[in-house]
């Protein structure tokens, strides 16, 4: 294989991979403007997203099934988290709230590990494991199933945002959240709703993911980490900047398996994500604040 | 008949106690002012109303119902509107998405059509938000910004608007606007509770009045009793010992 060839695979590698990385630091940005707390469980909804596939599709479930039932369980997750662990301490400082959700990101994996063991688990891929052709190399179809649906979840959400009353209520909540009270919006609903949108999209990646990459409890830690650097890289509080954070870091990633060592890429991607903050601490498209 | 009326009503920030038993009541259809200097806690008073800062004693009644630790969501559905200091519109959020919000507390109740009536009336009385209808929040100037905030919360159809230092760091000219336009606003059958530090203009356009000092209401009145009131006069006016 020719070095274009091989480039164009990690270009693709690494911008499906980037794309999940984008999709966990979009949902934590939801999560950060609504409340202005860093999720540190975010990453725990990928993997309970995998994992709940996967132990649906082995109990006899057809694949579309698991995948829709497990997204819609870890939206559930993501809410009944609000209830029972951030209600309580919302009026606290944000460190107190950030610190549950550490303790939840720990509660969710150890429960994960009771439950379906410590082994990395892998779903079938949606349309097959034929590669499909491209150049001298072949692309895994289900690369491409992560990467639209990735594509897809950020345009969906883009929407919500844009175009709906309750994603307009969300922005004015994060823009000021004692006028948005003043306006009737219920700010408690809003937190319930960041929750549990960035939930369902964390777990769609996770299912998505888990045929490619395998899916193991203590796998939500890496993603979780993986978007928090994402959404800082790209400019903490802005949602399109969270996309192309994740992009940035899954194409150095990638590249850098590729071309220089696998052991190195992560340190290599975190590498170059605090040289971009100490040139630009406000992140890629951040603004000064 | 009295709209919203406090009955010695304690509340503050953290062990701050910023209102110590403060009695008042606003006159339906009337504009009620609340005056006082700096930290004489007049937004505590609204945002204790409001829900936003909590009540540690005393009763608040809105509409003949005890309102008292009610969340804000609810009163604003029940009625009541605040245009809070320097309007606090949403700046990345358009004019347009700024007055539908305003409208946030009417869902399931009012039709599409009825809100696009009031976005139209509030364009009506406020001729500058229809040209700046797609342009962001914060693009607009000091004035039309409070412009916006008041057409806001105008479009819950608030029985209560309560607004507080609406001309405050205002030039002349829009704050001589802002305040006709709140005068207008009793033509509507809005009953207003403005906290002003203007004490001549706002007791120009006022029905009756209440002066706070630290936490206790310590005068109140007609708004000529109170323009005419001594105190007041020396206090807020800057009329030293004129005719004494």
């Amino acid at each position: 294989m020719s070095l274009a060839d091989q480039l164009v695979q990690y270009v693709i590698a690494g911008l499906s991979g980037g794309l999940v990385y984008g999709l966990v630091a979009l949902g934590l940005t939801v999560i950060y403007n609504a409340t202005g707390v860093i999720n540190f469980a975010q990453g725990e909804f990928v993997m309970l997203g995998g994992m709940s596939a996967v132990a649906l599709n082995a109990a006899g479930m057809p694949l579309w099934l698991s995948a829709v039932l497990a997204v819609a369980i870890v939206t559930a997750v993501g809410i009944g988290l609000v209830r029972l662990a951030i209600y309580p301490v919302r009026d606290r400082p944000a460190l107190s709230v950030i610190i549950v959700t550490i303790g939840a990101s720990l509660v969710l994996q150890g429960g994960a590990k009771l439950l379906w063991g410590p082994d990395a688990v892998r779903l079938r891929s949606f349309s097959g494991d034929t590669p499909i052709r491209l150049g001298a190399g072949g692309i895994e179809p289900q690369r491409l199933w992560v990467a639209g649906l990735a594509l897809l979840t950020v345009v969906a959400v883009h929407g919500f945002f844009t175009w709906t009353a309750h994603g307009k209520a969300m922005r004015a909540v994060s823009l000021n959240r004692a006028a948005a009270r003043l306006c009737g919006i219920n700010a408690d609903s809003v937190v319930a709703l960041a929750f549990g949108l960035s939930a369902a999209t964390a777990a769609l990646a996770g299912v998505a993911l888990t045929p490619v990459e395998m899916m193991r409890c203590s796998q939500g830690t890496h993603y979780t980490l993986a978007g928090f650097l994402a959404a800082v890289v790209g400019g903490l509080g802005n949602g399109f900047g969270a996309v192309v954070g994740g992009l940035v870091l899954g194409l150095l990633e990638a590249l850098s398996k590729g071309l220089i060592s696998s052991g190195y890429a992560r340190a290599i991607a975190l590498g170059v994500a605090l040289l971009v903050l100490w040139l630009r601490p406000q992140g890629l498209l951040g603004r000064r604040r | 008949m009295s709209l919203l009326r406090l009955s010695s009503v304690r509340a503050g920030y953290g062990g701050l106690q910023a209102l110590r038993g403060v009695s008042l009541h606003a006159s339906e259809g009337e504009i009620t002012a609340l005056l006082g200097a700096n930290g004489a806690g007049k937004t505590t008073v609204l945002n204790a109303v409001c829900g936003l800062v909590p009540i540690a004693g005393g009763d608040v009644f809105f509409a003949g119902e005890r309102v008292t630790g009610y969340p804000t969501e609810r009163l604003v559905r029940m009625g009541l509107a605040q245009v809070p200091e320097g309007g606090k519109v949403f700046g990345e959020l358009s004019v347009r998405d700024n007055l539908l919000l305003g409208a946030y507390s009417r869902r399931g109740r009012s039709s599409r059509a009825e809100v696009r009536d009031d976005l139209e009336e509030m364009c009506r009385m406020f001729p500058v938000l229809r040209e700046a209808s797609s342009r962001r929040g914060d693009t607009l100037s000091g004035g039309e910004q409070q412009m916006l905030a008041i057409a806001r919360a105008l479009m819950s159809r608030p029985r209560l608007l309560l607004l507080d230092e609406p001309s405050i760091g205002l030039a002349p000219m829009a704050a001589a606007e802002v305040l006709r336009q709140v005068a207008a606003l009793r033509e509507l059958g809005t009953t207003v509770l403005l906290v002003e530090q203007n004490v001549a203009a706002a007791l120009q356009i006022a029905d009756r009045g209440y002066v706070l000092e630290v936490g206790q209401v310590v005068l109140e009145g007609t708004a000529a009793e109170l323009l005419a009131s001594r105190d007041v006069r020396r206090a807020y006016l800057g009329r030293d010992y004129e005719g004494i």
